[in-house]
């Protein structure tokens, strides 16, 4: 059997991806020429423009990127169905806009924010980080949001805000994967407050030069670079300081498998699957497995939060 | 009769077409890069499920012909089965060729933290002696021990769906869909056994 074998992609076609992406929409507002002097278009340039000539962020990584159509039709969102391809088409069902957040507890500003005056108050920036999925696959992606630090010291958290608590939308009846009990709903994930407060906690609302496509987690989602993939919470509408460790939702499906630190370490196996390697996506057939760098190979930055901490009993 | 001996061959010349099916389809999705983000696993997994199914089908024979008197298709049982196995081993080839890329260390790591890799191991086990005995001439040959013998592929199935079972992450609906599968087939079984022994004799 022969098998063809992908080229690697190297990062500057995510720039052409832009480029076929406006094309696109310029052509097809083309196409509607008769209604051309009815439509916003100065809106459709602000938008897409938003998400362009973005600054990079610090700690963004110079590394060539996954091809975008992989990072968009391959993504866990059990919301929706647990087939990583079918959330794609599922996925655009949801409403992302009017959004709102709501923040709770320990924290002085608590209340319910607009998006976009969350949005407004934090300028955007792009981060290249990798992202290493719990069932041993990785990706890397340019991100397009603000650092969760500068959005959550807005809300001015008091000394007894611990942790913090995030949550994603519930409704059923558009995350028609929430229907069935797989986990239980909504999601939940958490951090410590100092990890929630490390300058490479990330909080994104568009990735490759675009606005977050809905199965990515749009409108607001987290990217916690060093931590599994399932801490990276999608759809985020609740936002909580407490004093106390949330319960987080793949730790209550199976505590002896997810445990709430979810560090990426190769060292420390899932019970039933080796951690050691990972499937970078995006590579051809013949491609072998990159071996799993412990916190994700972003050990110097975050390994002192975890100083005194035996790895292996806080997985 | 010579025209039922062509017909026959015919169909049976269709029925390999129509098992190697998802094996073309899926070298024709490799070739155009159409098998998604993660090619391998998709190939991986794909295979495997064929493998599962083929054994399904090859235990849904028996009942079938008993239950709904369906003649002449005794002859397929064999068939489904060397397709279990076929699909079973191109599983196995993508495992040692694409994931742990020949290196015995990378085999054994995996073995050693993913315990539902014993259990794929454990099935492909009991197909290789089935199918090593599984030509009309063994069949002559061992006699009951013939009988005796291919009734493992029971234990194949189940090994096999306990190895899926262990490798899901939440979504535990395939699996059970299998698991049920292979229960009402078993409960096919002991129906008709109760039958046979009620008869007098
Ligand atoms: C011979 C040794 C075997 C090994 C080392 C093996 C290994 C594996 C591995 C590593 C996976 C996980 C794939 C992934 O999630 O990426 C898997 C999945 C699977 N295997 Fe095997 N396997 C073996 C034999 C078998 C046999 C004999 C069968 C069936 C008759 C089988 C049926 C399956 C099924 C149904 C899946 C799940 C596919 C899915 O997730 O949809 N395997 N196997």
């Amino acid at each position: 059997m022969l098998i063809k074998n992908k080229t690697p992609i190297s990062s500057n076609e995510v720039t052409d991806l832009q480029v076929f992406n406006n094309r696109r929409k310029i052509i097809k507002a083309a196409g509607s020429l008769p209604l051309l002097a009815l439509y916003p278009y100065n809106s459709i340039l602000a938008d897409s423009n938003k998400y362009q000539n973005i600054p990079t962020g610090p700690y963004s990584q110079n590394l060539a990127t996954t091809p975008a159509e992989a990072v968009k039709n391959y993504t866990n969102y059990y919301e929706f169905t647990t087939n990583k391809t079918d959330s794609t088409k599922l996925a655009q069902a949801l409403k992302t806009s009017p959004w709102q957040v709501k923040i709770e507890g320990e924290a002085e500003k608590t209340g319910l924010y607009n998006l976009e005056d969350i949005l407004q108050a934090n300028p955007l920036e792009e981060r290249i980080y990798r992202f290493r999925c719990v069932e041993a696959w990785s990706m890397v992606v340019p991100w397009i949001g603000f650092p969760l630090q500068k959005m959550l010291s807005k809300f001015k958290p008091n000394s007894r805000a611990k942790y913090v608590e995030f949550t994603t939308l519930y409704q059923p009846e558009t995350m028609i994967g929430q229907r069935s009990s797989v986990l239980q709903w909504p999601y939940v994930e958490g951090l410590r407050i100092d990890e929630a407060m490390h300058p490479l906690a990330f909080m994104a609302t568009g990735m490759y030069g675009e606005e977050m496509p809905k199965q990515n987690g749009a409108p607001l989602r987290l990217v916690i670079p060093w931590k599994y993939g399932f801490k990276s919470i999608k759809a985020i509408v609740k936002i909580r300081f407490s004093e106390t460790m949330p319960q987080t939702s793949w730790n209550i499906s199976a505590p002896n498998e997810y445990g709430f630190y979810a560090n990426v370490n190769p060292n420390v196996s899932h019970p039933r699957w080796s951690q050691s390697r990972e499937r970078v996506l995006g590579g051809g057939i013949f491609t072998p497995k990159r071996k799993t760098e412990i916190f994700n190979g972003y050990g110097e930055h975050v390994a002192h939060l975890y100083n005194n901490m035996n790895l292996k009993r806080y997985f | 009769m010579l025209k039922a001996k062509f017909y026959q061959s015919l169909t049976r010349y269709c029925a390999h077409l129509i098992c190697l099916l998802p094996f073309v389809f899926l070298c024709a999705a490799a070739w155009n890069n159409q098998l998604g983000a993660n090619p391998v696993e998709m190939l991986h997994t794909t295979l495997g499920e064929w493998a599962l199914r083929f054994l399904c089908l090859t235990l849904t024979i028996t009942p079938l012909r008993k239950f709904l008197k369906i003649n002449g298709i005794h002859s397929y049982r064999r068939m489904l089965g060397l397709y279990a196995f076929f699909y079973a081993s191109m599983h196995l080839l993508v495992f040692i060729a694409l994931d742990v890329n020949f290196s015995w260390t990378f085999f054994l790591e995996e073995f050693k933290e993913g315990p539902f890799i014993i259990f794929g191991i454990v099935t492909y086990l009991i197909l290789l002696p089935l199918t090593a005995t599984s030509t009309l001439s063994m069949q002559r040959k061992m006699g009951r021990r013939w009988k005796a013998l291919h009734k493992l592929i029971y234990l194949a199935a189940i090994t096999a769906i306990l190895h899926y079972f262990l490798l899901v992450k939440s979504d535990l609906l395939k699996p059970v869909i299998y698991a049920a599968y292979i229960i009402l087939l078993f409960s096919f079984r002991l129906q008709m056994r109760i039958i046979k022994n009620r008869q007098p004799v």
